[in-house]
């Protein structure tokens, strides 16, 4: 008998008897697109996140054109826009060490804890949220949801390879338990919270 | 019969020595419980999502091995290679095979406790792969050659002046430069190195998902995804219990998990690894190591719910005042007290007598495991098989023996107030007496309850 | 109302004037209370310490001391605790049963059975209140701060009928004093720090009085107070409702 074998018959053995599944049912309130929205904001800026709220893909246009000009090193993932989609995916890690600035789209936000849904299919380079000094996610204002369940019900998982929900930007308390901002990951995040152009008041 | 040499009671003495050290050390783990507390106060159904996070770890562990193959088979559809261990030695020389066999010599490791159990480290520093924790608080202990104090917080028993220290002597840091944001940024540049030089990369896992073969992760320093995604090859370290059924559960436990271990709502990044990229290669190693073992045993059984996020550890007022070191096992605390015995009795027959049994752990699981009882019951277990001290067997008989009879009981009574009346010098003797070292003894009445009631009722 | 009076073994014997509290309080709220003679203990301190299989003796004792009354309280929240959780008899199984569903702790008894409104009691201290573990925890006397429920505590329900009482509380409010049985003996450093920390904070508020439900935290408190020097008293929940 192998290791597999072995291991499977005594837990098959040992386990007890069968309990159901519960049905898992929340009564949450449900909260108005605004109320998420400024729920979003208030904990993104708890967790020492930048957020622009902006009315177009223009706006982000512009800003990454200005930090290109201003001659950082930045790669934009978003298929919505002008990108560099196509030069992502023949980076190295290497290449990539340097890079200070990084574009993605975020599939989902989540109101309660400020996280944001991405998927590689929609970064293209596995290392890109990770390595870079920077990170810039972009969120439509009616993709964010109230809490984990909700985004789950979102978000496909097992259409891509990997995903990641990211809130804040990297950090660690391990020195005496002093927060520290940026660790292994971005140093900083800004949160780009595109509004709904059809739902702005004239 | 069955001694050894390392207590927790006598590393929790040497440990409370320095008192300003054990005050530090308890006020920043109850800090740290507090912001679990504001956090939960937080969720208004959190007491329902504990109920729900407990009902689908019971059901997961009353059907464990379909959800396990079920598993197997979704990771294997994403070209994900699965392997199994039986014990810790197995698990270890797995990890070295995959890495053997990739002629890959370093490897960099982001928080596992399961290999802290098996002791993978040592195991693969013997056979010559250099091995490089980049959790901030693991690399310290290990530059440190300590283990790690905590399940999430590996350091907490450090100041920064210990970590400034260290980096000094390892990484070339300013000497007593002690600011953590300085000490950071010289950690990532170091760890930084190591990522882009790193072939292979070993994680832990914090669920594993039966429904897709996918695994979580979750980091708030990023160093698990830094670590995979610039190596082309992933282990990950399972215990066999971290299996949970679909993805929509993880709703329920990412919710409970972080806003338990340390207050926050999410940790910064909760990676879901499906697939390796393309040219790189995934392994998931699924280990046992006696969790089989603990599944058959109805009254320990529910340990294996354990999501690993030390809230009990932060509760717990014993483990506050004598640190993670003196449980002399991977995790301490009130979960540690009970995994361990299960391991090796002959070495941590201690561990379930270093609590009061106050019970407060067993309100913070996030599972809702019954830490407390189970501590209670592996004292009967360890007790009744004979481990400890057979002066502490021989004056449990001798009490049993008086408690139970009423004339015996009476004698001993009123004998034990009349020495501590008339020769109190005799009790008050240290080292037969621990009582006396830190309090006085209670005064002695001149007559028990049961004689003023005859007296004056009967 | 017939009433078994339970009394824990160190209370017998080292802190008789708990046992007269209890038995004169109850009373006084018109119980007929009996006393047991033979009654010696429960077995909790060789159960906690891993020979529960060693206690089937007081378990005898206990069930043969009690077994025929209809009520039996204890004012001590971990003997309660111990004798509803783990009073067992392969030849007695009902009677076990039957005393294990009907022992209480005194204030669970007053506030649950007796459903006190009043107290003839005064008091007019400051006095500091200890949440003992097992009767919170485990009878449930009181709400406890890890868990997000509705706030109650049955025995400071009966201290506020205390004419003159004033009733403090420590930040930590419901952490464990560290008496822990033979923990107090075998983690005697652990044990002691608990205690000093305990009183730490009863002290910061100024108490004259230490209370609570369970006199094996009180002794334990009372022996640091003692070896300080301190002016604090401990006082058993009994005796503050009972007037002494």
């Amino acid at each position: 008998m192998n290791s597999r074998e072995k291991i499977l018959a005594a837990v098959k053995k040992n386990k007890p008897s069968l309990t159901p599944f519960p049905e898992v049912k929340f009564d949450i309130e449900k909260k108005q697109i605004n109320e998420l929205q400024s729920d979003f904001i208030s904990v993104l800026q708890s967790i020492q996140t930048t957020v622009k709220k902006v009315n177009s893909w223009q706006e982000i246009e512009a800003a990454i054109l200005l930090l290109r000009q201003k001659g950082y090193y930045l790669f934009n993932a978003i298929d919505e826009i002008e990108n560099d989609r196509s030069l992502l995916t023949n980076q190295t890690k290497v290449d990539l060490e340097s890079l200070d600035f990084a574009f993605i789209k975020g599939a989902v936000g989540v109101s309660e804890n400020g996280a944001i849904w991405i998927e590689d299919k929609n970064f293209v380079h596995r290392l890109l949220p990770f390595i870079c000094k920077h990170l810039c996610l972009v969120i439509e204002a009616d993709e964010i949801v109230s809490n984990m369940h909700e985004a789950y019900q979102c978000i496909e998982c097992n259409e891509t390879g990997f995903g990641v929900f990211i809130s804040g930007p990297s950090k660690t308390a391990d020195i005496e338990q002093s927060l520290v901002i940026g660790a292994h990951g971005a140093l900083d995040l800004t949160v780009y919270i595109i509004e709904n152009p059809a739902e702005k008041s004239p | 019969m069955k001694n050894k040499t390392i207590e927790h009671a006598i590393e929790a003495k040497a440990f409370g020595l320095q008192e300003s050290r054990v005050d530090w050390h308890d006020e920043t783990l109850w800090f740290i419980r507090n912001k679990r507390d504001k956090a939960a106060l937080s969720v208004p159904e959190w007491e329902l999502l504990r109920t729900y996070a407990s009902a689908i770890k019971d059901h997961t562990l009353s059907n464990l091995n379909e959800y396990l193959m079920n598993f197997e088979r979704q990771a294997q559809k994403n070209n994900v290679q699965v392997h199994w261990a039986y014990d810790a030695e197995e698990h270890n020389e797995i990890v070295f095979n995959i890495l053997r066999k990739e002629n890959i010599t370093g490897i960099v490791k982001s928080k596992s406790m399961l290999t802290e159990e098996c002791h993978l480290n040592q195991f693969l520093e013997q056979k010559g792969i250099q091995v490089t924790d980049t959790d901030l608080g693991e690399r310290i202990v290990q530059l440190r050659k300590e283990a790690p104090s905590h399940i999430v917080l590996p350091a907490i028993h450090l100041k920064k002046s210990d970590v400034s220290h260290t980096f000094h002597e390892f990484l070339g840091t300013e000497k007593d430069n002690n600011d953590p944001q300085y000490l950071t940024s010289a950690a990532r540049s170091h760890l930084r190195q190591m990522f882009l030089a790193s072939e292979a990369a070993l994680t832990g896992v914090n669920f594993a998902i039966a429904e897709t073969g996918a695994i979580v992760v979750c980091t708030n320093e990023g160093n698990a995804d830094m670590g995979v995604h610039a190596a082309r090859v992933h282990i990950a370290s399972m215990g066999l219990e971290k299996i949970i059924p679909t993805t929509a559960d993880l709703g329920v436990f990412l919710r409970l998990l972080t806003r338990s271990a340390t207050g926050q709502p999410i940790t910064t990044y909760s990676s879901h690894y499906y697939k390796a990229r393309p040219g790189a290669t995934m392994h998931i190693v699924i280990v046992d190591n006696g969790r089989s073992r603990q599944l058959g045993n109805e009254s320990f059984r529910n340990s294996l719910k354990c999501i690993r996020c030390g809230a009990c550890l932060n509760t717990c007022p014993v483990f506050r005042r004598s640190g993670g070191h003196s449980y002399h096992y991977a995790i301490g605390g009130p979960i540690g007290s009970i995994l361990a015995p299960n391991n090796d009795k002959s070495k941590n027959y201690d561990l379930p007598f270093a609590s009061t049994l106050c019970g407060s752990c067993t309100n913070v699981c996030p599972v809702k495991i019954d830490l407390h009882d189970q501590l209670w019951k592996w004292r009967q277990v360890l007790m009744k098989e004979g481990y400890g001290p057979d002066s502490k067997r021989i004056m449990m008989k001798i009490m049993a023996f008086i408690l139970a009879k009423p004339s015996l009981y009476k004698v001993a009574g009123s004998t034990a107030r009349f020495v501590l009346q008339y020769f109190p010098f005799l009790v008050r003797i240290k080292a037969f007496n621990p009582w006396i070292i830190n309090r006085e003894l209670p005064a002695a009445p001149s007559i028990s309850f049961t004689t003023w009631y005859k007296k004056n009722r009967k | 109302m017939k009433v078994g009076l339970f009394i824990p073994c160190y209370v017998d014997q080292f802190y008789p004037k708990v046992a007269i509290a209890t038995l004169e309080l109850l009373e006084k709220l018109g119980c007929e209370v009996v006393f047991p003679t033979n009654q010696t203990c429960c077995g909790q301190p060789m159960a906690n310490s891993g020979f529960e299989h060693f206690s089937k003796g007081c378990n005898k004792n206990f069930i043969k001391n009690f077994e025929e009354l209809d009520y039996i309280v204890c004012p001590s929240g971990s003997c309660t605790l111990h004798v509803k959780e783990h009073l067992h008899s392969e030849r007695k199984v009902l009677e076990a049963t039957h005393i294990r569903q009907h022992v209480f702790e005194l204030t669970e008894f007053l506030v649950d059975v007796l459903q006190v409104q009043a107290l003839d009691s005064k008091f007019p201290y400051k006095v500091g209140f200890h949440s003992s573990c097992h009767g919170q925890r485990g009878l449930h006397l009181s709400s406890m701060s890890e868990t997000m429920t509705v706030p109650f505590s049955k025995p400071e329900y009966l201290l506020e009928m205390v004419d003159g009482i004033e009733i403090t509380h420590t930040t930590r409010v419901d952490e464990c004093c560290g008496f822990g049985g033979t923990f107090s003996v075998f983690e005697e450093a652990v044990s002691a720090k608990m205690g000093k920390d305990r009183i730490a904070e009863h002290e910061k508020n100024g108490v004259q009085y230490i209370t609570g439900v369970d006199m094996s935290c009180l002794m334990h408190l009372e022996g640091i107070l003692r070896r300080k020097q301190s002016n604090i008293n401990v006082k058993h929940i009994a005796e503050i409702l009972n007037g002494n």
